[in-house]
């Protein structure tokens, strides 16, 4: 699943569930929709919510990257959990896209503390 | 060799069409059966992540997203040894070794990263790889499951 919202710029895709070939083509979809509608300057992929990623979720952030980069934005991974930092380490997916632990500093400052807290009201509804 | 003369404790086969909606049936499966064991989460996550990764290729390389079966074959040894059969008779592959080099990809169009074959070997102790063009492909992965207890 994936929620999307686009604040000042900055687009936030929240994933959840399970991340691989066959859920990556709708998370990618969306995604791609969202940002081609709205042009923000930067992506978080948020993955506090993914169960399972495969290498379909490398590709996933990859095609990001290219996306977002052909139009001068930067692509950013948020919050993943430890098992799926091992699959982004391996493929050394820090060179494209920092990985952060938090969404601090990612949000536009204003909407920082709303926001902050859907996408944490959201993230404990979908587990 | 005397590979074949080591008997497996347990072990199951299940056999499904070449549809994307069953990688997730084949993670499902194999740690199901492998729940006797008692693996801890990190070998688990492991272990499904290979198996996501040689299913997926049987599904999109093998069968290159037509119809087709998709076989795989659980076995479990003593000492919390494991083997996990993935079976497809697609297409097959030219040159395993060019196959198997990190992030090379028969499909960069499909933004797949070509890391298939090097994250089964990170998280298994050892991956096979048979395959002739034209009869299909089997990968054969390998490791052994420390289980919770014994950690
Ligand atoms: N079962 C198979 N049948 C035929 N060819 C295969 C099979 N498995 C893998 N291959 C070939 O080996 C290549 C490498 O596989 P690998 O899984 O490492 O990368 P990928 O599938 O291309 O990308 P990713 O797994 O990162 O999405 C594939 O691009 C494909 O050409
Ligand atoms: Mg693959």
């Amino acid at each position: 699943m994936t929620e999307l919202k686009t604040v000042q710029g900055v687009t936030v895709a929240l994933l959840s569930g399970e991340l691989d070939h066959h859920t990556a083509r709708l998370m990618r979809c969306e995604i791609d929709r969202e940002i081609t509608e709205k042009r923000p300057r930067r992506l978080v992929i948020d993955f506090s919510g993914v169960t399972f990623m495969d290498s379909s979720g490398i590709g996933l952030i990859m095609g990001r990257y290219k996306l977002m980069n052909e139009r001068g934005g930067s692509v950013t991974v948020a919050r993943p959990p430890v098992y799926i930092k091992k699959v982004l380490r391996l493929a050394g997916v820090d060179r494209l896209a920092p990985i952060s632990d938090t969404l601090d500093d990612l949000l536009p400052a204003e909407d920082y503390a709303k926001e902050a807290e859907r996408i944490e009201q959201t993230s404990g509804q979908t587990n | 060799m005397s590979r074949q003369a080591v008997r497996p404790i347990n072990e199951m086969s299940v056999s499904f069409p070449a549809l994307s909606e069953n990688e997730r049936f084949a993670r499902l499966a194999v740690s199901g059966f492998l729940s006797q064991l008692d693996p801890n989460i990190a070998e688990l996550s492991d272990i499904k992540t290979a198996v996501s990764e040689a299913v997926t290729n049987a599904i999109v390389h093998g069968y290159r997203e037509t119809k087709g079966e998709v076989s795989m074959q659980v076995r479990i040894f003593g000492g919390g040894r494991i083997t996990i059969k993935i079976q497809d008779k697609g297409c097959g592959m030219e040159d395993i070794e060019k196959a198997m080099t990190p992030l090379y990809t028969s499909s960069p169009e499909e933004e797949r990263a070509g890391l298939g074959f090097t994250i089964m070997a990170t998280f298994m102790e050892r991956v096979r790889v048979k395959s002739r063009p034209g009869k299909g492909t089997t990968v054969l992965l390998e490791r052994t499951v420390q289980g919770k207890q014994r950690l």
